[in-house]
């Protein structure tokens, strides 16, 4: 457990510290939201209609930046091997990559959702179902997100496949987060959407790992 | 039978005839669904266009089939490292894919008539779309490595993720589908189906099933050969 927990701060630390970490997935993030008004047009009435749905679109691409270093600079430099070898399983070293990517990437994102949504037209009242959604949306897109990140481990492009290999299976959590959001603005029963959002989540947390830890051990084999 | 066409010799002695004989059968098999596809009587609703179905429905229920199959054998190869279960899941994708896409261009064509749109993003469609994207991704990230071993193993685990996660897609967007409440496209199908339009159906379904197989065999044939020309050439080389 000690050793899980070291992992975990070490890949926080590893996120923050280089590159601008959550910043750049930030930064996207607003870009592809400013591209939305440009391409549909400014009219509010247009743009609130497809706010929140907008929001989430955005927020399922910009979650998919942070996905090629997550692996790739520890397979790279020989650190992989060393976890592979190491007391601390591969699963539990997969589990804390994604838990890391989840609160450093994911919620930093969480947090602009809502600001991106009202920007974009979004009604006040949905602000806290917005931010609730994307941070327990986040956590399936990041453990999902994390097996592309695994299987594409010695490719010669790791992005793009990334994205062509995840964005399929961010389906989903897409339909869910935004559909909870959607159902809540229109008055009906957004209970079932977010528990789903969460149960596929929590699904994505707890068998993701296996996968990943399998797509690592491959690749150094 | 698995167990038995495991062992690579074995399965080739058994493909030599069994590809040309299955491949004879769905020819023969889509040659008379074709036949009964043109000259069935027209639908009373849905006139001509109604042949489109015996070309469609197939090729929809062989997508999901294929990719059935890619899971199995991507399961049998990260289970048992066979090398022959790993060349039957590179075989089987392209065909998958194709008949996804085949799939999705005839529903297409069938739409614009009946539905007055070439596409609608209804239920059934999307899940169909994903199916083909996911097809994409494992052919995409088996091109993307170089070792042929690793790129087999990466790829069957991600055939092993679609696989659990195809349920939860459809399942997903059928919820969607529901939420959004599309204008209803489609027209109320009658209960039954006159058994003439059953037959053409059964045998295209059935041909379609056996060009599979036998399109199938050609190809993990073609992969064995591939392999036993690339160790040849490393022994020449010394």
């Amino acid at each position: 457990m000690n050793g899980f927990w070291v992992m975990l701060r070490r890949e926080m630390a590893m996120a923050w510290g280089r590159g601008g970490g959550p910043l750049l997935a930030l930064t996207f993030f607003v870009a592809t939201a400013t591209l939305l008004p440009l391409a549909v047009g400014a009219s509010p009435a247009r743009l609130a209609a497809v706010a929140p749905g907008s929001a989430w679109l955005a927020l399922a691409l910009a979650s998919l930046l942070s996905l090629e270093r997550l692996f790739e600079r520890d397979y790279e430099d020989g650190t992989l091997d060393l976890l592979a070898l190491g007391p601390v399983p591969l699963e539990a070293v997969a589990f804390a990559k994604g838990l890391a990517q989840w609160l450093t990437n994911g919620a930093p994102l969480a947090l602009a959702a809502p600001v991106v949504a009202v920007a974009l037209g979004a009604e006040l009242r949905l602000v806290p179902l917005i931010f609730v959604s994307a941070l327990i949306g986040g956590l399936g897109l990041a453990f999902t997100g994390g097996i592309g990140a695994a299987l594409s481990l010695g490719s010669k492009r790791g992005g793009v496949l990334i994205a062509v290999l995840v964005l399929p299976l961010f389906a989903p959590p897409v339909i869910f987060g935004a559909g909870a959001i959607e159902a809540f603005a229109g008055g009906l029963d957004w209970h079932p959407a977010l528990g789903l959002l969460a149960a596929y989540g929590l699904a994505a947390a707890a068998l993701g790992p296996f996968a990943m830890a399998a797509a690592c051990r491959n690749a150094l084999s | 039978m698995f167990q038995a066409l495991a062992n690579p010799q074995r399965f080739m002695d058994f493909s030599r005839w069994a590809a040309p004989l299955v491949g004879i059968i769905a020819a023969i098999l889509i040659a008379i669904g074709l036949w009964l596809t043109f000259t069935v009587p027209e639908d009373y609703q849905q006139g001509d266009t109604v042949r489109m179905m015996f070309i469609h429905v197939p090729a929809a229920y062989m997508a999901m089939f294929c990719y059935a199959c890619l899971g199995g054998a991507s399961f049998m190869g990260l289970v048992f490292r066979h090398s022959l279960a790993d060349a039957a899941g590179r075989a089987c994708a392209p065909l998958g894919a194709g008949f996804t896409f085949l799939a999705l261009v005839t529903g297409s064509l069938w739409g614009r008539p009946m539905w007055g749109t070439w596409w609608v993003w209804d239920a059934r469609m999307t899940s169909v779309l994903v199916l083909f994207l996911l097809y994409i991704g494992y052919m995409a990230l088996q091109a993307a490595i170089d070792d042929e071993v690793k790129a087999a193993r990466a790829a069957s685990i991600l055939a092993l993720v679609g696989l659990i996660n195809l349920p939860i897609i459809k399942f997903s967007v059928d919820w969607w589908n529901t939420l959004h409440q599309p204008a209803s496209v489609f027209r109320a199908g009658g209960p039954t189906m006159p058994p003439a339009y059953l037959w053409p159906l059964a045998l295209m379904a059935i041909g379609y099933m056996a060009l599979f197989g036998s399109l199938w065999m050609v190809r993990v044939r073609s992969e064995v050969w591939r392999k036993r020309a690339n160790s040849l050439a490393l022994q020449a080389a010394g």
